[in-house]
């Protein structure tokens, strides 16, 4: 569903300039009620703010230099949170510890706490393969396996000994990526013949399909073209109806069109002038893009700054 | 303006005709190798062509040069590639899945296993023989002049050769997909099993053939352990003494041809079956490759 | 069905062990079965260096060490027996240096001309015609040189002077199946040379021939060098070729129309017998075998050390 920009009239030049922004990139100030309904997920119903992730004081290291440090906020239940900011400010570093998939690089260390529903995901005993049962993961690029479409959603499910159905299984996990439609009549034709769009909601498809908890997403559409990040959006905010999510992002305005809540990131010369990014400031997305508390974020907001 | 003109004309001119002598000369080069080839296969057939039938296939050999054949020897090679195959598909394949996968390349010791990798590819094939003696043959094992030990010294001579290749097949799988099956909550061996390997066996085929396109012409490793010579039987077994196609070839050309006896086309027909096995192996292989390989 | 899932993923997330269920032997299990595989390889090299020293060493418990190492005569199997290797090493450096004479040039001018100056299409068809030289196994060279190369080139030219076992034809033919080994590894180190370089040459004026052997060459050096080290070491090592076309007669002299024996036609020939286990003829494989083994060792190394500064520059 394309955003329409509010144009707003020419008689109100007491306007804060922070609210004509905020119109011009289509936040949406009420929340998604609007958006269209995908088949088989309940309506949205208001309820507290739960926690599902505590992060305290997070740093991230890649061998003697911190990549990203100081970073603590929380990530609600059944929520967007959006990671923006510059690039190099740590934003994929960070989303990464929250599925331990900063395990695979071997000069990776992360200090600090990552509370999941309480418990620390780097604590003794914690097995990072259950983790990621959990908290799954879809990249920047979209990553097929070179299978049918059947056996990339499918491989999940099968791997970890998933009962039911298999065929069950994937149109339940194709529909809820708003895929099933185009897909249905050939799932057994091979993954690599689907377009970039098409491919990255199989990769939703996929993670959906082991049933995780939180969706990671690393920006998902940075390699897409406008229609498919369109779809793509709607299919996030259908999603969390369910899920969690946690998307980092490039485009400020993907940001203030899905998300509930901000984080912005930045890069700073720390004390050793080293540079290493940390999160200026989490807030509501309203706020964050209507009236930021710190100067930098509003001028990163605002385009003044890269 | 004009006489400078002239001599720079002049200059281009000879270096023109120098470039094009340098060419020349290259491919004069070139063309000597490619002659050459061309010489050899000629004389070859020539000289063989006229023996090779299902005659020469059936029979046994035997000091009488026209009743001779190569059966022995044909099934003995066949069941040294088996035993040999054997060895390095599994060997071959874990080495290459544990250098790429699982060890870090700035440990000494995994360093050391891939220079010590590079090293054997290089040492002289009949080192292998000796190798084969005082271990396989002799030795610690005591195989005795058998199947199962030619097929084995065969194996640790080419093994280098499925390593290499089947690191660069593993190598060819991008991370990112590695990436998406571990993001999944599937293990790391899971992800070799599933998704690493799979995509790998065109590659890691590919090099199989070519270490057994190796193995199956080797002479001089098999000589050193004792591969007889004079065998009138197929093997039975695993520990069946043995000969084999390139041992066959050489008898026939060691003996001295005579009147009664000419062993030369015996020698030259075997030869010929040997590179017809031969193009047949890099055939599948090149079609293997064509046919499945990934294209990311 | 759709409460179920729902009701599954939220189960999950309420109640999460991130604990596995148990621990994960196959994990370890496999781990450990793949380094026993690696560990073959260094099983093999070490087999191969313990067979080798052991029997030397009890070889020099025979024979002297300098008799062995600077004697002329290698007679073991006569009586009296004489235990001097140099004919054997020198055989089999004059038969590796005819080899280099030929495969240098051949090789170095095919690598060029594939990569500086050929077609894509005649590419195509060159570069299969050296990988087919190269498939062909040692023993049809062998022959080849016995029955063809000796006498009807050599003997051809000069006539019966040409024994009908001689080193020069071994040499040759060696020379020739190497060529392949020196072109593919500098063709490789040519190719890798950035083509900035030869831009920035061409921008100049100079002409290809120059580019070609000024800039290109020099850049490639150290990936050529290695490749005549390697296949000097290959030469070296070739049995079949030797054994076939040689002859069996240890030389003291640089007649390269004569036969003469080589470090591998040495081992082929006395391996081929049943020779008892811990008879001098016996370690006299392994003396031999070690001195060989070192040799293409110390050359395998340095090509190993050139390979991998080319492969530096540039990636």
């Amino acid at each position: 569903m394309p955003d329409q920009p509010v144009t707003e009239p020419q008689d109100k030049p007491q306007e804060e300039e922070g609210r004509g922004l905020s119109r011009s990139i289509g936040v949406r100030a009420q929340g998604p009620a609007g958006a269209p309904a995908i088949d088989g997920l309940p309506p949205q119903k208001k309820k507290a703010r739960e926690p599902i992730f505590d992060l305290e004081d997070v740093q991230v290291s890649y061998g003697p230099k911190p990549a990203v440090r100081g970073v603590s906020f929380d990530i609600g239940r059944n929520e967007i949170t959006a990671l923006i900011g510059p690039s190099g400010c740590g934003k994929s570093t960070l989303i990464r510890c929250l599925n331990r998939m900063n395990d695979l690089i071997p000069t990776a260390r992360v200090e600090g706490r990552v509370l999941y529903h309480g418990q620390d995901l780097y604590g003794p005993g914690v097995d990072a393969v259950e983790v990621r049962k959990r908290i799954g993961m879809v990249f920047q690029k979209p990553n097929p396996f070179p299978k049918s479409i059947f056996d990339n959603i499918a491989f999940g499910p099968r791997v970890l000994g998933m009962k039911g159905s298999m065929d069950e299984i994937v149109e339940r996990a194709l529909t809820h990526a708003a895929l099933w439609d185009e897909v249905k009549d050939r799932l057994k034709t091979n993954a690599f013949g689907m377009s970039g769009g098409q491919q990255q909601r199989l990769c939703i498809a996929r993670c959906l399909a082991v049933e995780p908890d939180v969706i990671l997403m690393d920006e998902p559409c940075s390699a897409l073209d406008p229609i498919s990040t369109g779809k793509i959006e709607d299919l996030m905010i259908n999603l969390k109806q369910e899920y969690s999510i946690v998307i980092v992002t490039h485009n400020m305005q993907q940001a203030a069109r899905v998300s509930d809540k901000t984080a912005f990131f930045t890069v700073e010369l720390d004390d050793e002038e080293h540079r290493s990014g940390r999160v200026v400031e989490f807030d509501d997305t309203e706020k964050i893009f209507t009236n930021p508390s710190d100067s930098r974020t509003e001028a990163y907001v605002t385009g003044k700054v890269g | 303006m004009s006489a400078h003109s002239g001599a720079v004309g002049k200059a281009s001119a000879g270096r023109r005709g120098k470039d094009r002598g340098f060419q020349l000369g290259l491919l004069f080069c070139v063309a000597v190798s490619v002659v050459l080839l061309a010489v050899l296969l000629v004389d070859v057939v020539a000289d063989g062509v006229g023996r090779l039938s299902w005659d020469f296939i059936s029979s046994f050999t035997s000091i009488s040069a026209d009743q001779a054949g190569i059966q022995a020897a044909l099934w003995g090679t066949i069941w040294l590639m088996g035993v040999c195959a054997a060895f390095i598909v599994p060997v071959g394949v874990a080495t290459a899945i544990y250098l790429e996968e699982y060890a870090d390349s700035t440990k000494w010791w995994n360093r050391l296993i891939e220079v010590n990798i590079q090293n054997l590819a290089a040492v002289p094939s009949i080192v292998y023989g000796i190798l084969g003696l005082a271990f396989l043959v002799r030795g610690p094992l005591s195989l005795g002049n058998v199947v199962l030990a030619g097929g084995l010294t065969l194996g640790l001579l080419v093994l280098p050769v499925v390593i290499i290749a089947g690191r660069e097949a593993i190598r060819a799988v991008p991370p990112s997909i590695r990436e998406g099956s571990m993001a999944l909550g599937a293990t790391q061996w899971q992800t070799i099993w599933r998704q690493v390997l799979p995509a790998s066996i065109p590659g890691i085929a590919t090099g199989v053939i070519l270490a057994l396109s190796r193995a199956i012409g080797e002479t001089a490793p098999l000589i050193v352990i004792g591969a007889v010579t004079v065998i009138a039987f197929n093997p039975t077994g695993l520990d069946s003494p043995f000969t084999a196609m390139p041992i066959q070839i050489f008898d026939w050309i060691s003996r001295p041809s005579n009147d009664v006896n000419d062993y030369r086309p015996l020698a030259a027909a075997g030869i010929l079956l040997l590179m017809i096995l031969l193009v047949a192996m890099n055939s599948v292989a090149i079609w293997l490759r064509n046919r499945y390989e990934q294209k990311w | 069905m759709e409460a179920g899932a729902t009701a599954a993923a939220k189960s999950r997330a309420e109640a999460p062990s991130l604990r596995a269920a148990r621990r994960r032997w196959g994990e370890d299990l496999i781990k450990a079965f793949l380094i026993l595989a690696a560990f073959i390889s260094i099983l093999t090299t070490t087999g191969i260096v313990v067979s080798l020293v052991g029997e030397t060493i009890s070889f020099f418990g025979e024979v002297g060490v300098g008799d062995y190492l600077f004697g002329t005569e290698w007679s073991p199997l006569f009586e009296p027996a004489s235990f001097g290797v140099l004919p054997l090493v020198l055989g089999t450096f004059l038969i590796s240096a005819v080899a280099m004479l030929v495969a240098v040039p051949l090789g170095l001018a095919a690598a060029i001309y594939l990569s500086e100056y050929a077609h894509p299409r005649v590419r195509k068809i060159i570069k299969p015609i050296l990988e087919l030289l190269a498939g062909v196994p040692t023993i049809v060279f062998g022959y080849f040189a016995l029955t063809f190369f000796t006498p009807e080139v050599l003997r051809g030219l000069f006539g019966s002077d040409v024994a009908i076992f001689n080193g020069i034809s071994a040499g040759i033919i060696i020379g020739f199946l190497i060529v392949p080994t020196v072109a593919s590894i500098s063709e490789d180190s040519m190719s890798a040379v950035p083509q900035s370089l030869r831009e920035g040459a061409f921008g100049l004026g100079a002409a290809k021939l120059q580019v070609t052997m000024r800039v290109v060459f020099p850049a490639a050096l150290s990936g050529i060098v290695a490749s005549v080290v390697l296949g000097f070491s290959r030469a070296v090592g070739e049995t079949m070729v030797v054994v076939i076309a040689a002859g069996l007669q240890p030389q003291w002299g640089l007649n390269l129309f004569k036969a003469m024996e080589t470090m591998t036609a040495f081992i082929a020939a006395t391996g081929k017998g049943d020779i008892p286990t811990g008879s001098i003829e016996y370690k006299t494989i392994f003396a031999v075998g070690t001195t060989l083994f070192v040799i293409t060792l110390i050359m395998n190394l340095i090509s190993i050390r050139f390979v991998r500064k080319y492969r530096q520059v540039y990636e």
